[in-house]
């Protein structure tokens, strides 16, 4: 087969796999069966994909125009390839999750949500391979779309309100800002195509330059860039398996991908450094990752902690791409792959605790390590991949954000990033000592709880084994981002 | 034969009105009507490709020539709204039987679907002609049955409703009558291509400019542009709703093509550059319009009423889009007819499925249908997304022009404006999904999915909205051409 | 004056409109509204009607020795205009009745609270 085509395939499979859950909708394992299968296939895919990319073959895909100029289009490139693996990679791990907490959980509408998922992981591949803005906003509102009815999904009251401030937000911003930022765009550059050093003439204005940079930068509020954060905790009714995908890999890295591809292949890093907004938003979003890491701390709803936790850690990686050095986007590259390894673990441990224990404030998981100690175990190695520290894969990321900062002469932002990370011990590390080392209180209570469903342990084992390996096998990782700057150069 | 097919567009539903009644009641009327109306729908096709390929069509009424006859006159903007008139006439009639079933007792569906046919005539009349007394009276045609239409709506608000439309219609029409008699007071002539030629030399003399003033207020009326919109609300939500998909599809496009031609083509440039401060007055009633109705709509129960307003905000859109002016504002503004047609028809045909059913489309009555009309509950998502405008829907196309033009003249506000309004759709159209979907039915009677033939409508036009959100080629390069013709046209 | 004298016939026009008009706006009573409809309407064919009048023109009748005719053709406009109004009317009077029938009253305010009330 063709190997360009394959484009195509990744972008269908999970789409054809609808047909399959629809067909299936009265027979549980079958349904669930067909969405496991989808995501191995859409993994090897991608994981074919890559290899190719590495010959160095040229792929990309032309679909339809829908206005002159204006077209559906599809290229690989290292950065989507990153973002694409690890959606691909993560896929299958949440089905297997998701089935194991769905079923524990006795949940409604499971069709429904199966369906949605599967055309979110379809529009998160067409994102990380558009080849151009439009097509790239095209498939951004589609996930916006389709991740609604997995928000809301068990329909209480609470549910529908986090719904309208998820959809509100993220509907809103990008009809407000995205997509004028957009139109402007086109109407200045001509173009919307992704370009090494940017698409703008060299002649445009720097303040309207600086208003397209503030409009994308709030108006992709998928990267939850402070004061446009407010849907992700607000997205926390959903289903654990939700929040897992959603926040920690496929809506939230759209946006910072979207983020960086815009600031790399539309603006340009050359370009980026001239305009005097940059260093605002700088400033900006490192606020924005102390802040977070502060609600985060007095957070006792462990799934709110970590929803703050990942505004934080986005805030990383739109720091990073804004300092506009080559390391720092390497950084932030490297961190969408690390976080979201790390994250989804901890998503993962936290759904587990609470079909396990039904439990959901943290203040209460103390001595929880006794009669869930592979749960609070990887819980413990994500947490070490999110602060930072070896051996684990964030290690890596922060390494390089770290190096940017410097190389760009940014003290305060890397005291910032320093200071975060002290804070990331501070709301993420006693959670699983406190489950181990309970001290004198209450040892009676856990005698009646049992490990999480095996199909979500796996996932779980999966995740947190992943954090460590990527420690020690982070070539790959690297080859991939250190291309981002090199291939497609004229 | 095929010469005579500007005429045979007009003449076919209104030589059909008269046969339908002969053919009496219910069914074989609707059939009749559907055939007509199918038909209408091919002729308007065939004279929009032939158009397109070869330019103008000129037809004499009876071999007198222009400008002492009537003269039928088919360019690129009408042969366009002929076919989104007649398509949306064909499709609402393939929904109309099932629907008017439960809605309109039997001895009355056949005389409906007489008015039907004679609503319909005088909308394509109006299209057709090259006349300005003829507008007139094709006009009052298409009014005098719309009236009808309305009052046999379901209960007896909709005789009130009718009632304020006539009155309000008829001020309209006769504002129209008084500009059009001033003209040829003034010019000694009706034919349109000639009053062009002669209105300038009568010059800006204040009888011209009079009669401007009374056909730019008589059609704003029939348009329901903000400030003169209090008769639509009414007369939309409570005419029968099949009806409502039709008219909300046709009348007010067709008053839009009034007021491009009577502003474009007939009327000096000077006029609506310089005389009349126009373009600043539609940019503002537009936005006007957009917002007041917009917020409405929010607080509005009955969903139908509250689409209603919505119409009235996208008539704000298309205003708008004739403010900015130019090829592309012009651009914007065609599009943006043909795509809300689209989205509309897709509402209130979805509306009107839910009617057929259930009885009523406030919100309460309207909680947790997404699961016993799946079908019917994803239209009217598909069609309220078109309306919010979002991608890879009809309706982001428009938004897309429509911003591009405003960007491209410098209106910045603008652009923040119209994308704000869309934002205010979004609230709307939201509190219908989240009653159709997540929350729970008021009573558990069970409700069957909608008739088969409703379904067949309802999704001819949802894939419309999804089609031509992808494949815009028809209404791109016809909306440019004849934008770019009716603005080098200008006298 | 003479501005007033020479286009006389415009004057009855705008004050059989206004009148009209105002009748249409003021009153409640439905079918004293569609009065006020006719004489707006009225107004409009004596406007048309007076248009045609050429000075020492007479009726457009072929005949001889004549060579100065009135225009015709605002008159068969007219003609048409009225047909309209008259189906206008009737139609008005025709819901007028049903509403009648179905709120007991053809007072606007009335049936406007009677539509509040239920």
């Amino acid at each position: 087969m063709n190997t360009t085509s394959l484009i195509d395939v990744a972008i269908l499979t999970p789409l054809i796999a609808i047909v399959g859950v629809l067909a299936f909708s009265r027979k549980p394992n079958m349904r669930e069966a067909v969405s496991l299968i989808a995501g191995v296939i859409l993994l090897l895919v991608n994981l074919k994909l890559y290899s190719s990319f590495n010959q160095g073959e040229a792929l990309s895909r032309h679909w339809l125009e829908i206005l002159p100029g204006l077209n559906l289009s599809f290229r690989v490139d290292a950065l989507g390839l990153l973002f694409g693996l690890v959606a691909s990679l993560l896929w299958p791990v949440t089905t297997l999750y998701a089935i194991g907490y769905m079923r524990g959980h006795n949940e409604d509408h499971q069709t429904r949500f199966y369906v949605c998922f599967a055309i979110a992981i379809a529009a998160v591949m067409a994102i990380a391979y558009a080849e151009n803005l439009f097509t790239l906003f095209v498939f951004y509102e589609v996930l916006s779309l389709c991740t609604y009815p997995l928000v809301t999904h068990t329909g209480t009251e609470k549910a529908k309100q986090g719904g309208r401030v998820y959809l509100g937000i993220l509907m809103g911003t990008s009809i407000a800002f995205f997509l004028p930022a957009i139109i402007v765009t086109w109407l200045v550059a001509g173009s919307l195509d992704f370009q090494q050093g940017g698409i703008f003439p060299e002649q445009t204005p720097i303040a309207l330059l600086s208003l397209l940079l503030v409009l994308f930068v709030f108006g992709v509020a998928k990267a939850a860039v402070m004061p446009f954060h407010r849907w992700l905790p607000a997205a926390m009714v959903a289903p654990t398996p939700v929040s897992a995908l959603l926040h920690a890999v496929a809506v939230v890295k759209a946006g910072v991908f979207s983020l960086i591809k815009i600031l790399v292949f539309i603006f340009g890093l050359d370009t980026l450094q001239e305009i005097p907004a940059t260093d605002y938003l700088l400033y900006l979003a490192g606020a924005g990752v102390v802040l977070a890491s502060l609600v985060a701390l007095r957070q006792d709803n462990l799934k709110a902690r970590l929803a703050y936790s990942t505004i934080s850690q986005l805030g990383y990686i739109t720091l990073g791409a804004l300092l506009a050095v080559e390391s720092g986007v390497m950084g932030s590259a490297m961190h969408i792959a690390t976080h979201a390894l790390g994250k989804i673990t901890l998503f993962f441990c936290a759904g587990a605790i609470l079909v396990a224990s039904h439990k959901s404030e943290i203040s209460s998981m103390t001595g929880l390590g006794r009669s869930m100690p592979i749960t609070m175990a990887a819980f413990f190695i994500a947490s070490l991949s999110i602060i930072g520290l070896p051996p684990t894969a964030g290690t890596w990321s922060k390494w390089w954000l770290l190096t940017a900062t410097l190389e760009t002469d940014h003290l305060i932002l890397m005291a910032v990033l320093i200071l975060s990370s002290l804070l990331n011990i501070a709301y993420l590390l006693p959670i699983p000592l406190r489950a181990f080392f309970p001290g004198k209180q209450a040892d009676a209570q856990a005698t009646a709880i049992h490990e999480a469903p095996p199909a979500a342990l796996i996932a779980i084992c999966a995740t947190a084994s992943a954090c460590v390996l990527l420690f020690f096998f982070p070539n790959p990782l690297f080859e991939l981002v250190s291309q981002i700057f090199t291939e497609g150069t004229p | 034969m095929l010469s005579h097919l500007p005429i045979l567009q007009v003449i076919l539903p209104l030589l059909g009105a008269p046969a339908c009644l002969i053919l009496g009641r219910g069914k074989l009327a609707w059939l009749f009507a559907l055939l007509v109306s199918a038909l209408s729908f091919c002729v308007a096709a065939i004279l929009l490709t032939t158009v397109y390929n070869h330019g103008v069509i000129s037809y004499a009424l009876g071999g007198w020539q222009a400008p002492w006859g009537i003269e039928y006159r088919i360019d690129l903007l009408n042969a366009w709204l002929l076919v989104i008139v007649s398509a949306s006439s064909t499709i609402s009639l393939l929904a109309a039987q099932s629907s008017i079933s439960t809605e309109i007792s039997l001895e009355k569906q056949g005389l409906f679907y007489v008015a039907w046919l004679l609503c319909l005539a005088g909308l394509l009349g109006i299209l057709a002609t090259g006349d300005a007394f003829n507008v007139f009276v094709f006009l009052e045609i298409s009014s005098l049955s719309t009236y009808t239409l309305i009052s046999l709506g379901p209960n007896r608000k909709s005789l009130w409703a009718a009632f304020r439309y006539l009155i309000m219609g008829t001020i309209g029409a006769t504002f129209i009558l008084i500009g059009i008699g001033l003209m040829y007071i003034m010019t000694g002539t009706l034919n349109m291509q000639d009053l062009a030629q002669r209105l300038p030399s009568a010059g800006e003399s204040s009888t011209v400019f009079a009669a401007y003033a009374f056909i730019l207020v008589g059609i704003s009326l029939k348009l329901a542009l903000f400030p003169l919109h209090l008769w639509l609300p009414n007369a939309y939500s409570q005419a029968p709703s099949i009806v409502t998909s039709f008219l909300a599809a046709s009348a007010t496009k067709v008053a839009l093509y009034l007021l491009i031609r009577f502003t474009y083509t007939i009327f000096p440039s000077e006029f609506s550059q310089f005389v009349v401060p126009l373009a600043d007055i539609f940019v503002a009633l537009g936005v006007l319009a957009v917002f007041s109705a917009s917020i409405v709509a929010i607080y509005q129960e009955e969903i139908k009423r509250a689409i209603a307003y919505s119409s009235i905000a996208q008539i704000g859109y298309m205003v708008i889009g004739l403010g900015i002016g130019g090829v592309l504002g012009l651009q914007a503004t065609l599009i943006h007819v043909f795509n809300h047609a689209l989205m509309k028809a897709t509402l209130f045909m979805a509306l009107a499925a839910i009617a057929a059913r259930i009885g009523a489309t406030t919100l309460t009555s309207m909680q947790g249908l997404g699961r016993k009309m799946p079908w019917t509950s994803f239209g009217f998502v598909v069609g309220g997304l078109s309306l919010i405008g979002v991608p890879l829907t009809a309706g982001f196309i428009s938004k897309w022009y429509l911003v591009s033009a405003a960007a491209l003249t410098g209106r910045w506000p603008l652009v923040f404006l119209i994308l704000l309004g869309s934002l205010i759709a979004i609230v709307y159209i939201w509190r219908v999904v989240e009653a159709l979907y997540f929350k729970p039915a008021a009573d558990n009677s069970p409700v069957k999915e909608a008739p088969i033939a409703m379904l067949l409508a309802l999704w001819l036009l949802v894939l419309g909205n999804v089609y031509f959100g992808i494949d815009t080629r028809l209404p791109v390069s016809i909306s440019s051409e004849a934008a770019t013709a009716l603005v080098e046209g200008r006298p | 004056m003479t501005l007033l004298l020479s286009h006389y016939n415009y004057w009855v026009v705008v004050t059989l409109m206004m009148i009209g008009f105002f009748i249409v706006i003021a009153q409640g009573n439905l079918v004293k509204k569609l009065v006020g409809l006719n004489i707006f309407q009225t107004s409009v064919f004596i406007l048309y009607i007076s248009s045609g009048k050429v000075t020492g023109g007479s009726a457009p009748i072929l005949q001889d020795g004549i060579t100065s005719y009135s225009n015709p053709l605002p008159h068969v406009l007219i003609l048409t205009a009225i047909v309209v109004g008259i189906a206008t009317t009737a139609l008005g009077l025709a819901l007028v009745i049903r509403i009648k029938k179905a709120y007991g009253t053809i007072e606007e305010s009335e049936i406007q609270q009677r539509d509040h009330t239920c």
